[in-house]
């Protein structure tokens, strides 16, 4: 799949913008066009359709003769309020009165232009991308609009372009002015903008902005407080059946020996219980049960008994995964170099003094609210899914393996997502359910039952981390090497996408180590990263909101503040005396601009807001970490500090306050922006304290709410999340909120109680 | 036929009478803003009103709700109710918004029984709807808000 999404980006040609006139409307569109394609005939495609099959539009939006102004947003909406940000950053450059915006999620329907990983805007959610990756581009489009609409407006005021001012839907000069609505009235208007020339276009200086900043509501949220909002799982076709999934003991190699469907016969409504065969392999083992209803097919399920022959991992604990990795991450001669500054084995040879410390993460789950779930028909040779999804420019090919159909015949429809927090950056719900639908030839809509949702959850891998330290004569500090042992979603979902170490040998899966690679300069530095076999072959390893950085931080920000400890310095000190900004901490990247210099700066402002060493009762301490989040060249800036009370006799944890002080560049939609972060934050509790899942018989054991028991309302600490003003370009905010809380947490249990804790979830039970 | 009143108005199910009233009311009665969530009444995603009381609708059996008023997010009209769906919107409150019709019902239900609840009172009224977003501080804040009590 990615492989196909390499070789079509080297053929395509650059980006284009396209507008044209179709029909009563102007359509203007941002894309590439695709290869053995002209720009001109996806031009005329576009005047005379609206769409075209040869252009993949990463952004194309309309005008029409009412002025209303609508916006397609190829990102999922997952309650990240997407749609409302980046219609905010087009209408701002487009000089559009945001009344006559209106947006929708489209469909994958190839007239649309294909979704391509890599290529096209729409073909992921996921990594807080989508403003980061999206900004230049729909900003840009936003710019040419502008520019057309300005000079087509110049006409037919008789004026100079040049004298022109576009607000407000209106173009207007020398008082008099004509509004989008009168321009595309007029008609004729074509236009396309090469690569070169959108580059050229001038955009808005940030005191211009009448939208990107500035609060608004999100367009979302009416819906959804009325209950009308619409998700997958409410999606419908006539004379469908329901779908119960059969779920094999493991995740992979497991067999049908027999199904034994006698008790369910008598059920009412209950149809029959269907054996799948996938023949791209990604399931093994499965059956659904097929019924009339879904509480019939749930009470069918319960009465059928099928037999397997369970694949290898079907003994694997949780426990055998953490010693497979405590095995792995102690042995040097193992792992990628993912970090090798300086020389630590010479560092490690001189070495008068050493500290060591292992950190591991339990397995976490994403537990969407809304189960994963796919309605599928197949009709006329084109196969339609309908299910909220953060990527599916990964499932159109995977679906069209498993159903041996042509990719540009599977149309997938988008909807609201029940949650995503990476759970559905992989499709596999939807397999069940076209292998269903083919099979029947009628829709099928199959809804996992919670315990199963839980069950084939694409959980976040347990993790264990090995950090060395070494110090000379006088104590100081001189290298630190990290190994870091985990399943890699990558390996198995996209494994060209995988790095190389910097040494030239062996691969690393790049999501699942970021955040070792911090901004803290050490003498010395090395970083292993290795893939725990064990357990990448127990289960599909997945991205939880978060990712790498959510764990690699865990280990990383817990040791920096071991070794404070251990110096004797204040642990805010300890770790501004290391990020000074130079050489690769000077940060030139794009997204990084400022380095270590803004990350210092976010912890001295947490340090001032939350009055850190002041005087607090017995017990009560606060605690620090920073992080930065996703990734090194898009890094957002945080620093938190944790206000906890430890109750040593009844073991139990308090905390009282978050503070965040949260640097992600230009914010788009502040008030949008506040509700990831308030989210991300109580995410980052809830991991901490809250959420822990273990492998029981080679399967998660806790699948509902009475055993995974995430953060609830009554043990919500207060929030105090600061974002720093700054016109830097804008990063990513939906998951590195989340990074820096456990380990502010685990810091200020230490400074309260003297525990140190080195597991989460943190339990003071085995101190 | 198992006969109730939905929203206001008088329908009937054919479902089996041990059918989940969740199931009913989407499939059967085709209103979808009552949500599945966990099937066992500790996610609150299914919360509607029997007889003006919030009831886990995904382990209520539809035949205990014979003869009496059932009422889901798409009836509820009460003064509390728009008051709460006002100040869901004005306080920005839903993320993913998938648990946000029950956590609205529920609300609605303690509302009527609390009308100036503190925010202690709240969690705990609150405390058995779960937010995967964990949009709670808003939602505390916009039960506050409607009941009066608090500033939007």
């Amino acid at each position: 799949m990615a492989m196909q999404a390499e070789k079509l980006t080297g053929a395509i040609s650059r980006r284009t913008f396209l507008a044209g006139s179709a029909g009563a409307s102007l359509v203007m569109g941002l894309g590439v066009v695709l290869p053995g394609c002209g720009r001109e005939e996806a031009a005329t495609d576009i005047a005379s359709n609206g769409a075209s099959a040869s252009f993949a539009p990463s952004i194309w939006f309309e005008i029409d003769s009412d002025g209303a102004i609508r916006m397609n947003i190829p990102k999922a909406e997952m309650g990240q309020h997407v749609g409302t940000a980046l219609a905010r950053i087009i209408a701002d450059e487009l000089g559009a009165d945001w009344d006559d915006v209106s947006f929708t999620h489209a469909d994958s329907d190839p007239k649309w232009g294909r979704l391509i990983p890599g290529v096209s805007l729409g073909d992921v959610t996921g990594g807080s991308w989508s403003v980061f990756t999206s900004f230049t581009m729909i900003s840009q489009a936003g710019a040419a609009g502008r520019t057309i609409l300005r000079d087509a407006g110049a006409v037919m005021l008789g004026v100079d372009p040049a004298d022109c001012t576009v607000a407000d839907s209106k173009v207007s000069a020398n008082g008099q002015h004509v509004s989008f609505a009168d321009i595309v009235r007029k008609g004729d208007v074509s236009r396309t903008f090469s690569d070169e020339e959108l580059g050229a276009l001038p955009l808005k200086p940030a005191p211009a902005r009448r939208y990107i900043g500035h609060d608004t509501r999100a367009n979302d949220i009416p819906d959804k407080s009325r209950g009308a909002a619409v998700y997958g799982i409410d999606a419908e076709l006539p004379g469908m059946v329901f779908a119960h999934p059969m779920l094999p003991p493991t995740r992979y190699g497991s067999s049908i020996k027999s199904i034994d469907d006698s008790a369910a016969r008598d059920i009412p409504g209950y149809q029959q219980t269907l054996e799948l065969t996938d023949p791209s392999g990604l399931i093994e083992g499965w059956a659904v049960v097929i019924a009339d209803d879904f509480p019939s097919a749930m009470k069918a399920a319960a009465a059928v008994t099928i037999d397997w022959e369970a694949g290898p991992t079907a003994t694997v604990s949780e426990a055998d995964i953490f010693a497979e990795g405590a095995r792995l991450a102690a042995d040097k001669s193992l792992g990628t170099r993912f970090v090798d500054e300086g020389d630590v084995t010479a560092a490690q040879a001189l070495a008068v003094d050493s500290f060591g410390a292992t950190y591991r993460t339990a397995t976490a789950m994403h537990f969407p609210l809304e189960p994963v779930n796919a309605l599928v028909e197949i009709v006329d040779g084109t196969c339609h899914v309908h299910a909220g999804n953060q990527y599916r420019a990964a499932m159109l090919p995977t679906l069209a393996a498993v159903l041996e159909m042509d990719e540009a015949n599977i149309v997938i429809h988008q909807y609201y997502l029940g949650g995503g927090f990476g759970r559905r950056l992989w499709g596999d719900y939807m397999i069940p359910a076209a292998l269903a639908a083919q099979q029947l030839g009628k829709p099928v809509k199959l809804v996992f039952q919670r315990e199963d949702d839980s069950r084939l959850d694409c959980v976040r891998s347990p993790s264990v981390q090995q950090f060395d330290a070494s110090f000379d004569a006088d104590g100081t500090l001189t290298a630190i090497e990290h190994a870091a042992a985990a399943g890699w979603p990558t390996l198995t979902l996209l494994p060209s996408f995988l790095g190389t170490g910097v040494d030239g040998n062996g691969k690393f899966d790049g999501f699942s180590i970021a955040g070792a690679d911090h901004w803290y300069t050490l003498p010395n530095h090395r970083v292993r990263a290795i893939n725990n076999d064990l357990a990448q072959r127990t289960f599909l390893p997945g991205y939880l909101r978060s990712v790498g950085p959510g764990w690699t931080g865990w280990g990383v920000e817990s040791f920096m503040d071991e070794l404070a400890n251990r110096a004797g310095q204040d642990p805010i000190e300890f770790r501004l005396a290391r990020l000074d900004a130079a050489g690769k901490n000077a940060g030139d990247q794009h997204g990084a601009v400022g380095g270590a210099a803004r990350q210092a700066a976010v912890l001295k402002d947490v340090r001032e807001r939350s009055g850190w060493g002041r005087e607090l009762p017995e017990g009560e301490a606060l605690g620090v970490a920073c992080c930065f989040g996703q990734q090194r060249d898009m890094a957002t800036w945080i620093a938190c500090v944790a206000h906890v009370a430890v109750d040593k006799d009844s073991k139990s944890v308090e905390v009282k306050k978050i503070w965040q002080s949260i640097d992600c560049g230009t914010v788009v939609h502040p008030d949008g922006a506040m509700a990831q972060a308030e989210g991300a934050t109580l995410w980052g509790v809830s991991l901490a304290l809250h959420e822990g899942a273990s492998f029981v018989d080679g399967q998660v054991s806790q699948r509902n709410l009475d055993t995974y028991t995430p953060l609830r309302m009554a043990d919500v600490p207060e929030l105090d999340i600061k974002f720093i003003d700054s016109t830097e370009f804008p990063t990513g905010l939906g998951e590195p909120p989340v990074i820096a809380v456990a380990p502010a947490i685990g810091n200020a249990i230490f400074a309260a109680a003297g525990i140190r804790v080195r597991d989460l979830p943190i339990t003071l039970n085995h101190p | 036929m198992i006969e109730f009143e939905l929203n206001g108005k008088p329908v009937a199910s054919a479902s089996e009478a041990d059918t989940p009233l969740l199931w009913v009311v989407r499939d059967e009665l085709k209103l979808k803003g009552t949500k599945f969530g966990c099937g066992i009444a500790m996610c609150g995603a299914c919360t509607v009103h029997i007889d003006g009381v919030a009831t886990r609708s995904c382990i209520t059996p539809v035949a205990t709700v014979a003869g009496r008023a059932v009422t889901t997010i798409e009836g509820l009209a009460t003064d509390v109710g728009k008051a709460l769906q006002q100040a869901w919107i004005d306080n920005q409150v839903p993320q993913c918004g998938y648990c946000q019709s029950g956590q609205i019902m529920q609300a609605a239900s303690f509302l009527e029984r609390n009308a100036n609840p503190t925010d202690a009172q709240i969690s705990t009224a609150m405390n058995g709807n779960l937010c995967r977003c964990m949009a709670y501080t808003r939602i505390r804040k916009a039960i506050k808000v409607a009941a009066g009590a608090d500033e939007a």
